[in-house]
């Protein structure tokens, strides 16, 4: 009995790490669309923008960063200010997308973080909802 | 053997020079002209100027690895290519024009004026003049192109600071604001005094409004009027998509080509030019729904290019090397488009304007293509992708043309053999 516990458990492991790996395809699939219809046409089909103009998402150090409340800030209300990005400034306006879901966003970041040569990790719906709570306690200060 | 590989190689050398005269340095032009690299790797090269007896002066984006922004060219063994490469200032910015002995800089927010001597050297590369400064700079359309009359009147462009004038700047749905204040200091050409110094926005007239965002200005000294080259607004189906396919939005607005009067008003941001209609059709954040037509006292262009293709620099050709029909024309840069996206870009190339009795016919051509560096044909699907983007444009004593390229800093020579 106890040889087949042990092969169970392994057999549950590999199930759950199957299960796991298709949502997290399923996440970056949905985040594949929401990048087609909302970031592709500034960002590119292949995330590398537009110079001068709009900012690359393809090697950039701030998109596979550690920083998911910055990203998931930027993705939500647009970006404006004058920053150096890798030893570039980009001019254009980013379009805020408020009515994006938390879920939605967390799909949209896995997909540009593991797209083209980004090979950061995925972006969790906790990790976006820790990003929000954090996010509104730094405006009501 | 060591000859045999000696004449391999010698024979490979040949038909490399045999290649790289023939390719015309990767360039698809019209008959009996030629096309060879002047200078690469310059850093990214904006507009450029030539002095009379052929030295160009190139103004960067941002300064090069050696921190300079204006480079120097010069071509000391006349075989067409650069050979003695210098550089001066620091500071970014695009526009770059050579009055006389006068080289007249722009950063994103001011004018300097240089000095050359008789080698057409730069005598005060540390102490420019500031001809202009304090001219308005918020990130979007931020660079400053200019041009002079025959008067020494500078024209420069200022950039709208905005796409379409909304609310809140490229958010869905958000409603021009009326009137559009930011029309009061920028959106327009102003004209200032190329011999004064220290001037700013008071000592200056908008000598023309409702223009988005001139890159490229030239005096058409044949009839001693203001040409320009407009940058269309951007994103009509992301913003509006219930009246814009991004089918539609690939095809709209026009790039627009204006003869422009002292006081003329190109309506941006009421209106764009819709190429297919042949109208000023009122802009969706000002109520339109793509068929409306705007006020009639808004201008209508010289010529309506595609859409997104960007012109960057305006030359009116008054060589003579060129056969006969390029005479007092307009070349223009087209620097490539981005949003065409999610339908292949378009543009990355140099057109041409024909002119007659001192006005644009409407038709256009392409005069030099292959800039992106595409294989057979095929289309850049990213902007980034294209190897060249043209931007500025100069005619050489001789009567060649330059055209430099922002993406890696390179100069084309383009020539004719009769």
């Amino acid at each position: 009995m106890a040889q087949y516990k042990g092969k169970g458990i392994f057999l549950i492991c590999i199930l759950l790490f199957g299960l796991t790996q298709s949502i997290q395809a399923q996440n970056v699939i949905n985040g594949k669309k929401i990048y087609e219809t909302r970031c592709l046409v500034c960002h590119q089909a292949d995330g590398g923008g537009v110079p001068n103009m709009n900012a690359p998402l393809d090697g950039s150090t701030n998109v596979v960063g550690n920083d998911i409340g910055r990203l998931v800030k930027i993705v939500k209300n647009g970006f404006k200010d004058k920053v150096e990005l890798d030893g570039y400034y980009y001019s254009n306006d980013m379009t805020p997308n408020p009515d994006l879901s938390n879920a939605a966003i967390a799909d949209v970041l896995s997909f540009i973080r593991t797209s083209w040569s980004n090979k950061a990790s995925l972006v969790t719906l906790a990790q976006v909802n820790n990003a929000n709570k954090g996010n509104q306690k730094k405006n009501s200060k | 053997m060591k000859k045999i590989i000696y004449f391999l190689f010698l024979f490979l050398f040949c038909i490399g020079i045999f290649a790289n005269a023939q390719d015309n340095a990767g360039l698809t032009l019209p008959a009996g002209f030629k096309a060879n690299l002047f200078a690469e790797n310059i850093g990214g090269a904006r507009h450029i100027a030539i002095t009379k007896n052929g030295v160009i002066f190139a103004k960067l984006n941002r300064a090069n690895k050696q921190g300079q922004s204006i480079v120097r060219l010069e071509d000391t063994n006349k075989d067409g290519v650069a050979d003695k490469i210098t550089g001066l200032a620091n500071y970014g910015g695009t526009g770059i024009y050579l009055n006389g002995n006068n080289l007249y800089a722009s950063s994103n927010e001011a004018i300097f004026k240089y000095e050359l001597n008789n080698n057409d050297e730069v005598l005060n590369p540390l102490s420019p003049v500031t001809v202009v400064t304090g001219l308005i700079n918020r990130r979007q359309h931020e660079s400053k192109s200019i041009t002079f009359d025959k008067a020494n009147h500078i024209y420069v462009n200022i950039g709208a600071y905005s796409n379409a004038c909304q609310e809140q700047d490229r958010t869905p749905g958000s409603k021009g604001k009326m009137p559009c204040p930011i029309l009061d200091s920028a959106g327009g050409i102003w004209k200032f005094d190329g011999n004064k110094e220290n001037q700013t926005y008071g000592d200056g007239m908008r000598y023309a409004t409702g223009l988005r965002n001139v890159v490229g200005l030239d005096w058409n000294t044949q009839t001693n009027k203001l040409y320009v080259s407009q940058h269309g607004r951007d994103q009509l189906n992301t913003f509006f998509p219930s009246l814009y396919t991004d089918a539609q939005n690939a095809e709209l607005p026009a790039e627009t080509f204006y003869e422009i009067n002292e006081g003329d008003n190109a309506g941006w941001p009421y209106i764009y030019y819709d190429p297919s209609q042949h109208k000023k059709i009122v802009s969706p954040e000002y109520g339109g729904d793509g068929q409306k037509e705007g006020a009639s006292n808004f201008i209508n262009p010289a010529v309506a290019f595609p859409a997104h293709m960007a012109p960057m620099a305006v030359l009116f050709y008054t060589g003579d090397q060129f056969p006969a029909k390029y005479k007092n024309g307009a070349f223009i840069t087209f620097h490539g488009s981005w949003n065409r996206a999610p339908l292949p870009q378009e543009g990355f190339f140099v057109a041409f304007v024909p002119f007659k009795n001192g006005k644009a016919t409407g038709e256009w051509e392409i005069f030099a293509n292959g800039f992106a560096g595409t294989i057979d044909g095929a289309k850049v699907t990213s902007t980034n992708k294209a190897k060249a983007r043209p931007c500025g444009l100069a005619q050489g004593p001789d009567g060649s043309i330059y055209v430099s390229d922002d993406t890696k800093g390179t100069i084309f020579k383009i020539s004719y053999n009769k």
